[in-house]
């Protein structure tokens, strides 16, 4: 995956822990996820036929994934005969090879590019860098995060992490034709950000975007967005390029009906995003390109509990609801794809060897509030336990976890246990030693009882 | 009505008050209270944490212990959740192991479900005349969807004052060994749970689950709050004379 995120340092409890100590952090994100928490709930509330929308949007991501070699094969046929370009990318490097080659290929030595996620899972600005090629960002939270060098931390909200003031601050640092008497208002910010763009979209031939979906049987693309710069970004230059995922896939254009139902409600909270754009090949005149992106797909799809994770329509619902991302922020996940899905999306796209990604399907309490609002019921609590049963353990938690086990396969086993703690109980310090001081650092243990039920049964139940 | 107590190995080591208080509510409501001394642990903790073969066993266990009885009572939502929503996952579709667990699992009802749904009471008897507020555990809450059973009950209680908790369905941050794992995050949403609770003006806070009441309380007695935390099985054996079974 992303090369931006590679060499973020510990695993999550120590990133998280790092970000807890940050209030203004902690104020910025309970402030943003709540608001959009509730405005999700009220457009979900209003329509009568949620569950039943759940329910198809589930139905229709599974067939598309059953059968996704047949409707690739049939989106290609579709993307061609209207005139566009079909790349196929096994992994992040070829298709950075792929997306360098064609902006290359134009002689441009800059690119515009739409808010995608599956560029920035394969590190595609950073690729592009490194041949020669700028890539500006257009959507404004990542033009605020690219402008600040920072990382984005959430996938509908990249830059949710900063306050009007820090960007104020990043847009006087870092944006050449900021107005010097910038100040924090929001509409402020937004209009210094749009004249900036403005003058982007006019000189850029290049456009680099990825999809919200693909239709199988038209070879239409489809982005949902909210500012208009996407639309700029898609239909201005001469050559667009789009890198998408492949399991973005509809069969159908009928199948739009039930996801834009379910993506604007569950994402923005608004009934309806502002900007729909659909294109199909170069039927715009435009040269049209489509890298299909795998890199780690097919082997998640192999996978019979974690493939629901590919239904994913990254719509972040279940970020705004997280009480562990609240608290630990986009950053502490070292991925693309923070929160609950990227708890479950991260380790199986790029394995569990590094410490960060081993520790990922931990990042939750299993509270199972994503489950409850995801709009195509990816069942995350029960991908997060069956990928803990695959992550490599601990040989000290190994050794305690066997002799737990041990003590509770036999009831006789489990009676001496708990009488020999009934005996130790007043010896038991306030402050736990070792691993077991994340226990006691800041709660109190209960008090041991000289009896368990089961002695106090067998003397007088 | 013959029922089966499954304790729970937490409430059996460390609560066994709560216990002790299903006995005696169950008895005063007409039940045959067995408890089969074979039962151990449901097996959460290890499938939850990664240990899938050691929670297999102890799955195994439950089943052979809990067949043949027409209800088992768990005053855990947790420990009720893992057999009921999580046990049919952990064996192959149609093999022995399945069938096993389809036999029993239904069987296995939370204390609050048991007396709502099955005895069909909700005044049981009690006093309890304390301030209350009650935290809904996520897994009674999302897991086995209990909704409004518990405050139903806790309602009818003569005496008790029930007032709500705000962000009641947000998760304390127990999370099993979650707490030890993560426990910079785990701290971070128990102590805004602990806010929530003492805005209430409760003195005692109320659950169905005593692992995640031990995570709240532990907070609350750190911080000298004075709040106690109590089972919901122990205000409702709670009568005029105390509650000895």
């Amino acid at each position: 995956m992303s090369a931006t995120f590679l060499g973020m340092p510990g695993d999550f409890p120590k990133n998280a822990a790092r970000a807890v100590q940050d209030s203004q952090l902690r104020y910025n994100l309970r402030k943003a996820t709540h608001t959009i928490r509730g405005k999700r709930a009220a457009v979900v509330d209003e329509l009568p036929d949620w569950r039943e929308l759940r329910a198809a949007g589930k139905a229709i991501k599974d067939e598309t994934l059953r059968h996704l070699d047949r409707y690739l094969v049939q989106l290609e046929e579709a993307v061609t005969r209207a005139g566009g370009h079909v790349h196929w990318a096994r992994d992040a490097a070829e298709a950075n090879r792929v997306v360098a080659g064609l902006v290359k290929a134009t002689g441009e030595t800059e690119v515009v590019k739409v808010k995608s996620m599956a560029t920035q899972e394969i590190g595609l600005n950073e690729a592009l860098a490194a041949e020669g090629i700028t890539a500006y960002e257009t959507d404004l939270a990542e033009l605020i995060v690219q402008l600040g060098d920072d990382f984005p931390s959430h996938i509908l909200v990249p830059a949710i992490h900063r306050n009007r003031a820090e960007i104020r601050e990043i847009f006087l640092d870092r944006m050449g034709d900021a107005p010097p008497g910038l100040t924090d208002e929001p509409a402020a910010l937004a209009e210094a950000a749009r004249l900036h763009l403005r003058e982007r979209f006019l000189r850029s031939k290049v456009a680099v975007s990825g999809a919200n979906f693909m239709i199988a049987e038209t070879g239409t693309l489809v982005v949902l967005e909210s500012e208009g710069n996407g639309r700029m970004c898609l239909t201005l230059p001469e050559t667009l390029i789009s890198v998408v995922g492949i399991e973005k896939l509809l069969p159908t254009w009928r199948d739009l009906e039930v996801f834009l139902q379910l993506l604007p409600r569950s994402s923005t909270g608004e009934r309806m995003n502002p900007y729909t754009s659909t294109w199909t090949g170069s039927a715009e005149g435009q040269d049209f390109h489509l890298v299909l992106l795998d890199n780690g797909r097919t082997d998640v799809l192999a996978d019979e509990v974690g493939r629901q994770a590919l239904r994913c329509i990254r719509c972040s619902a279940c970020l705004n609801v997280c009480p562990v991302y609240e608290r630990a922020g986009g950053h502490a996940y070292g991925s693309v794809y923070p929160g609950p899905i990227g708890a479950i999306l991260t380790p199986q796209l790029r394995g569990m060897s590094s410490e960060l990604d081993a520790s990922l399907p931990y990042a939750s309490s299993l509270c199972g509030a994503c489950y409850d609002v995801c709009p195509v019921a990816i069942d995350i609590p029960e991908v997060l336990v069956d990928l803990r049963a695959k992550a490599p353990h601990g040989a000290a938690e190994r050794a305690g976890m066997r002799v737990a086990g041990w003590i509770l396969d036999d009831q006789t086993r489990l009676a001496k246990a708990q009488r020999a703690a009934g005996r130790l109980r007043r010896l038991v310090p306030r402050r736990l030693p070792g691993p077991l001081s994340a226990w006691t650092d800041t709660r109190d243990l209960p008090e041991i009882p000289e009896e368990s039920f089961r002695d106090w049964w067998e003397r007088e139940g | 009505m013959r029922v089966a107590l499954f304790i729970t190995c937490v409430n059996d080591t460390l609560f066994p008050g709560t216990g002790k208080a299903v006995v005696s509510l169950l008895r005063r409501l007409g039940c045959d209270v067995d408890f089969p001394a074979a039962q151990t642990c449901c097996g959460q903790m290890h499938v939850n944490t990664g240990y899938r073969d050691e929670g297999v066993r102890l799955a195994r266990h439950f089943t052979e212990v809990f067949a043949g009885y027409d209800a088992v009572v768990a005053p855990s939502g947790s420990c009720a959740a893992m057999v009921r929503e999580q046990y049919p996952k952990l064996v192959r579709p149609g093999s022995r192991g399945a069938a096993a667990i389809a036999e029993v699992a239904p069987r296995v009802h939370e204390l609050s479900e048991f007396l709502v749904d099955v005895l069909k009471v909700e005044d049981v008897g009690a006093y309890f005349p304390h301030r209350v507020t009650y935290h809904p555990t996520c897994h009674s809450l999302r897991g086995l969807r209990l909704g409004d059973r518990p405050t139903r009950l806790l309602e009818k209680v003569r005496g008790l004052e029930l007032v709500p908790l705000p962000a009641a369905q947000e998760c304390c941050g127990f999370g099993g060994t979650f707490a030890v794992k993560n426990p910079a995050v785990s701290a971070a949403m128990g102590a805004d749970k602990v806010r929530n609770v003492l805005d209430t003006g409760a003195e005692v806070l109320c659950a169905a689950d005593n692992s995640c009441l031990m995570h709240i309380g532990g907070t609350l007695s750190r911080q000298r709050t004075g709040i106690r935390v109590m089972h919901l099985a122990e205000i409702l054996a709670a009568t005029d004379e105390g509650t000895r079974p």
